[in-house]
């Protein structure tokens, strides 16, 4: 098969690395053809989990195919290539749903059961991996087979947040929701500070199916952490006064033509955002509604967003803190950011509930916050050593979907599954084929002697 | 009202796209191909998409002689026809082409199963005075250049043969198109050297589908290799075959 040798990076623009790129179009075309492989689907990881520098990335973008749509079970079975954006409105006008979805919807199926995804329902709903029925892997040998909570499933908890590093992943069987409307309920509750954002976030009174907060990082002093709680669920037919409630409307995508100048996003722009949004947003206090794509995605509305932070790109960083500890950790994480003068232009925290089973999956109970953070300079690594070093030490983690330079250690002590899921992968794939930039960074399956 | 449209080479990807944007339309499709578990899913997602009623079925270009039989099957699954797309081709390996057993290989699909399954096509619709025949060539068809002169010879082949077809059918009311692509993101063309303002196959299925609305007979895709093309065959022999391309 034809190969390109390009510099790919992740969705931050950071690392950028110099890979060997196979498209396959058929499905059997889907299987490990060189020494070292990772399945790609979108790249919308952000650090190094979609690149094997100078080895294999296998795109699966052309396999994308939607092979079966339960109406009446609401059961989707697809490839692993196909795209969020794509399942949408074919399932939405049939009154089903997502039941996890992450910010974004250009991420293909197989990239949100690779990284177990959560959304702002986690802490009702649990990870993208507690709805997959089932999937079909491509193990190092070649051979496929199935996987799910009854079958394989040593390997189907291996493979669910296990980064593409068990086996391709090629068809994926999902139990969507049911939905009335394509609209969200929502409702928004400004916090004059962190400690009311989280009460605002664990009161049974103004919980719903999705909550999330946005949090003005560079307020200080009194004000640390404000922010906006915002609750939504799908709308009812009764609350929706349209006459085809299922309908979807094409919408518009804009994109940036140009990579913005690294100066744009800068300390006082971004205060001045952050107060113009948190004025605006804390006036919506009585329920209205959204449609699920301005309300989910955003961010999907400017099509390649990630240009705004230049071309040094931008390293997100996201970390979970347990229930307990969660308040003092996130207090000492803004502190240390606002310390360093830093700003994040983005920072969202939401609630997670309880784990799910995937080995290497991300979520704990408890709050994840996650932070945009320009690369203007080295010296910001510097300072995310920091953050890891006060995460670490309440208990909590770094999601590797996101990350793009935690250390071989500091994994192992987040990821306290590692051992057990270690085993497994040796078990399929004893030569280590399936391995990433990621992988090598943090000596997964190639433990430093 | 949707038409029943028959697709010969259905999992390329232009095949692809140009699938999707009959779907899209409503209209129903028979997908034909040598493979039949890649047509199995490329139907499932039509379905799924669309909603709409796809067959499909074995179809091997270069065994010319199971192709009256091929039809008829169509013509069961489908009662009646009302378009053809032919989508299959065969690049091949120029350098293995200088032996006659390779080119063979390569003038057989892309040349001689061709004229075979379109020549039964043609008589399909001659006496029903209606229906499209929409044959997809290449540019590298319009003139002999040493890195694909094996498969351009058969697709310039195609594309005179569809011209004549053309002649032949236009007192039918029967439209017969040639789609001449240049750059398209596919298989063929992923990681070769030297590409440029590639075009995306859904892109180019969509604009195959639309020029059944127009009056246009050969088609280059995108619209600027017309250009292209008309610069390259107008360089004169002499300085051409002293050319590296």
């Amino acid at each position: 098969m034809p190969t390109l040798t390009k510099p790919i990076s992740g969705w931050g623009r950071y690392p950028l690395q110099v890979c060997e790129l196979e498209r396959p179009e058929r499905y059997a075309d889907l299987r490990p053809t060189s020494d070292t492989l990772i399945a790609r689907g979108q790249g919308r990881s952000y650090g190094d989990a979609s690149l094997n520098e100078h080895g294999r990335v296998l795109l699966t973008e052309r396999i994308d195919r939607m092979l079966e749509l339960d109406v009446q079970q609401g059961i989707l079975r697809a490839e692993a290539g196909v795209t969020l954006a794509d399942i949408l409105p074919v399932i939405v006008k049939q009154g089903w749903f997502l039941p996890v979805t992450p910010g974004t919807k250009f991420v293909s199926l197989g990239g949100c059961v690779a990284s177990d995804v959560h959304g702002k329902n986690h802490h009702h709903d649990g990870g993208f991996a507690e709805h997959v029925l089932a999937i079909e892997l491509i193990l190092a040998d070649g051979s496929h087979i199935k996987c799910s909570a009854t079958e394989n499933a040593d390997i189907f908890w291996a493979t669910v947040g296990g980064m593409g590093l068990t086996g391709i992943i090629g068809e994926v069987t999902l139990k969507l929701i049911p939905i009335q409307t394509t609209q969200i309920s929502v409702t928004n509750h400004a916090a004059k500070n962190l400690a009311h954002l989280f009460e605002l976030l664990q009161d049974p009174a103004l919980d719903d199916r999705y909550s999330v907060a946005w949090v003005d990082c560079l307020a200080t002093g009194e004000q640390l952490g404000r922010g906006v709680a915002m609750f939504g669920h799908h709308a009812s037919s009764a609350e929706f006064s349209g006459s085809n409630p299922l309908q979807t409307k094409p919408k518009r995508t804009r994109s940036l033509p140009f990579d913005f100048p690294s100066w744009v996003l800068n300390p006082l722009s971004i205060k001045l955002f952050n107060k113009l949004y948190y004025y605006k947003e804390s006036r919506k206090t009585a329920p209205f509604l959204s449609d699920y794509d301005s309300y989910f995605y955003p961010l999907d509305a400017l099509g390649n967003w990630n240009r705004m932070y230049g071309k040094r790109g931008f390293v997100q960083y996201q970390c979970v803190l347990p229930e307990a500890t969660a308040l003092a950790g996130m207090t000492a994480l803004l502190k240390e950011l606002s310390a360093s003068r830093r700003a994040s232009f983005l920072a969202v925290l939401k609630r997670f509930g309880a784990a799910g089973k995937g080995l290497l999956s991300f979520p704990l109970p408890g709050y994840t916050l996650a932070l945009d953070l320009p690369l203007h300079d080295k010296a910001l690594f510097s300072l995310l050593d920091k953050l890891d070093h006060i995460v670490l030490q309440h208990g909590g983690r770094v999601y590797l979907a996101k990350d793009a330079r935690i250390s071989a250690e500091s994994f192992r002590s987040m990821y306290p599954h590692y051992a057990e899921w270690l085993k497994i992968k040796q078990s399929i794939d004893p030569a280590n084929r399936y391995s990433s930039s990621l992988s090598r960074r943090l000596h997964i399956a190639g433990e430093v002697k | 009202m949707s038409a029943n449209v028959l697709i010969l080479g259905a999992t390329s990807a232009i095949a692809r796209g140009t699938a999707a944007a009959f779907a899209a339309r409503g209209d129903n499709l028979y997908l034909a191909s040598r493979d039949l578990a890649e047509l199995q899913r490329i139907a499932a997602d039509l379905q799924v998409r669309y909603g709409v009623k796809v067959h499909y079925g074995l179809f091997d270009a270069a065994a010319t002689d199971t192709h009256p039989e091929f039809f008829l099957t169509v013509l069961k699954d489908m009662q009646e026809l009302h378009g053809v797309v032919l989508a299959f081709g065969l690049l091949g390996d120029q350098q293995a082409a200088h032996e006659f057993s390779v080119a063979e290989k390569i003038i057989a699909s892309n040349f001689t199963g061709a004229v075979s399954i379109l020549s039964i096509c043609a008589n399909y619709f001659e006496p029903l005075k209606r229906g499209f025949i929409i044959g997809i060539s290449s540019v590298a068809g319009d003139r002999g250049r040493q890195s694909n002169y094996v498969y351009g010879a058969a697709k310039g082949g195609l594309s005179l043969y569809l011209q004549g077809l053309r002649n032949r059918l236009f007192p039918s009311g029967v439209r017969v198109v040639t789609i001449k692509p240049g750059f398209v993101d596919t298989a063929m063309t992923f990681g070769l050297p030297g590409l440029f303002l590639v075009a995306s196959p859904q892109n180019i299925g969509r604009q195959i589908v639309q020029t059944l609305g127009k009056s246009a007979d050969i088609v280059y895709l995108p619209g600027f290799w017309r250009f292209i093309m008309l610069i390259i065959k107008h360089v004169p022999e002499v300085i051409f075959k002293r050319m590296k391309m």
